[in-house]
């Protein structure tokens, strides 16, 4: 377990070297200010849609994050040869995958963070109202999503070729379940065989990740979700991200490590 | 021979100063976007007008707190809520079922996914309308010629706000982008009738309202229900004035386009026999 938490390690130190995070805070924090500076027929009370871009913005920036952090760590361990002393520690394959997804985890949970206190300060010290506890709801689910983010970005890295294509094909793959995979169900009923067959399989196959997206209950003031759902979509989650992980792992077991 | 690098410099500057006179004023003439005092014109030109659609949605989606179809979703075209609520709709029971887009739900992803959306439809209430007003800002920059904007805006800052002279403000802008606009006229007529109760006022916008309703051909053929509105806002008005046969003529003239004529004619009974009991009532003081 030492193994698994010194590599997560590395992984969290290497997010607060890179600029990346502080890039999408920046801009992130800039856009929000000054979006909640507009005045609107002079009514200093209105907050929603300040909520509502300060979350969207944080919703892309932890997927950038999530992302890219996953998706290079593979790659840049094979390229610059460091993989080879490393697993001759003796580190096994499944322990480094392993550390560099709680890495990848951890460092984006801490980014979110930072991101969420921001975004509670900037709102509350507008409508002068703290509702911790939907907060703690959302930031939880969106950090469980990003669990199946980031081991679907590790198992995408040791399959394609650059960090980079990795990084499109997965941000592609999680805006298209994101905007369309609740609604494959609704596709799927007007469309004839063979065509229905396969989105039903789609849609039955996928990480339903829209379920972790609790920002309009946050944005419109809507109560909190049951506890129980959220520790159900917590086990979801969690499976997902053991599927594909394992699914890492076995493909990395097989994989030439010379670039 | 070896030209001296500032030469050259001097040369380029030289050569595009004096392009630059030349072209300026051309070019002034080849686009009225550079013209223009709105920023969404000067960045987007004409395209603004899809992204003002788009914010008007975003008012809609507000006013019902998130609950809000999906281009998957089934549901029948219509008015936006919030038009449908500055013209003075109210949801039926009918309404409500109509507008439960969600339906059962079709398998245990769904119904897993529906604890985590907004599965019930509300309006906004209690002050929370302000929260529209940001997009519907936004959409009248971006499209100026967009009249529901200005409308809804001020129908919900006079009606739920309580601050009738912002919307008469927004009113006018309305009004300064759309001379000829018979449902803003309408709306400030409103607004002076129902918020400052200056009937004057109101009369002689709604009568303007009239009278741009009338010259514009297409509203004359599509759109009666405007004219219904206006004449039977000025036959309440001439009733509440005591002008009792003016108030006849006004409803009268809303029964030729409404979809309920018997209703109006009720009204006109009512107000035929006020002022029946008005003439008998001299006559019998002189029996």
């Amino acid at each position: 377990m030492n193994t698994i938490w010194a590599l997560a390690g590395i992984v969290i130190k290497e997010l607060y070297r890179r600029k990346d995070f502080y890039v999408l805070f920046v801009l992130t924090a800039l856009i929000t200010i000054a979006a909640g500076m507009v005045n609107f027929f002079d009514d200093p009370k209105i907050v929603r849609y300040v909520k509502d871009i300060c979350m969207l913005l944080i919703w892309i920036s932890a997927l950038l994050i999530a992302i890219v952090t996953a998706a290079r760590q593979i790659p840049a361990e094979r390229e610059s040869r460091t993989i080879f002393p490393l697993l001759a520690k003796p580190v096994t394959r499944g322990q480094f995958i392993l550390g560099k997804f709680f890495g990848c985890w951890l460092a984006t949970g801490m980014a979110l963070l930072v991101f969420y206190v921001f975004f509670a300060i900037i709102t509350g010290s507008r409508e002068q109202y703290w509702p911790w506890l939907i907060y703690l709801q959302a930031i939880w689910l969106q950090w469980a999503m990003l669990a199946v983010v980031i081991a679907l970005s590790l198992l995408a890295s040791i399959i394609t070729a650059a960090p980079s294509s990795t990084t499109t094909i997965c941000f592609i793959a999680v805006a298209g379940i994101l905007l369309v995979g609740g609604h494959l169900n609704t596709v799927a009923l007007h469309q004839s065989q063979p065509l229905r067959t396969i989105f039903y399989t789609i849609y039955f196959l996928i990480p339903h990740l829209e379920w972790f997206d609790i920002r309009d209950r946050v944005v419109y003031d809507w109560g909190l979700v049951d506890w129980l759902d959220c520790v159900l979509a917590t086990l979801y989650a969690a499976a997902y991200t053991g599927l594909f992980l394992l699914l890492t792992w076995f493909g990395f077991r097989r994989k030439s490590l010379n670039t | 021979m070896k030209a001296s690098p500032y030469l050259v410099l001097a040369l380029v500057l030289t050569v595009c100063f004096t392009l630059a006179t030349g072209i300026e004023p051309r070019a002034a003439t080849w686009s009225n976007r550079a013209k223009s005092d709105n920023v969404f014109s000067l960045l987007f030109g004409d395209g603004r007008r899809l992204f003002a659609n788009q914010f008007f949605t975003m008012a809609d989606v507000y006013f019902h707190s998130g609950y809000y179809p999906s281009v998957f979703d089934l549901r029948e075209e219509g008015q936006k809520e919030i038009v449908e609520e500055s013209h003075g709709h109210t949801d039926s029971p009918e309404d409500e079922i109509k507008e439960d887009f969600l339906g059962k739900p079709k398998d245990w992803i769904d119904r897993f996914g529906r604890r985590f959306r907004i599965t019930k439809h509300t309006h906004l209430g209690g002050g929370n309308e302000r929260e529209m007003l940001p997009w519907l800002r936004l959409a009248a920059d971006l499209d100026p010629q967009k009249i529901e904007t200005y409308t809804v805006g001020a129908y919900f800052m006079r009606q739920h706000l309580n601050r009738p002279r912002e919307a008469e403000a927004f009113l006018r802008e309305g009004l300064r982008h759309n001379p000829n606009s018979y449902e803003i006229l309408f709306e400030l007529g409103r607004l002076y009738d129902e918020n400052d109760h200056d009937t004057d006022r109101a009369r002689d916008v709604w009568r303007l309202a009239l009278y741009n309703w009338s010259k514009d051909p297409e509203a004359v053929k599509d759109n009666k229900l405007a004219f219904e509105e206006i004449t039977v806002h000025l036959a309440r008005l001439e009733r509440e004035a005591g002008n009792w046969q003016q108030a006849i003529n006004w409803f009268q003239a809303a029964q030729k386009v409404s979809p309920d004529p018997n209703a109006l004619q009720q009204r006109i009974d009512e107000i035929k026999k006020k002022m029946a009991a008005q003439t008998n009532a001299p006559a019998a003081v002189l029996h």
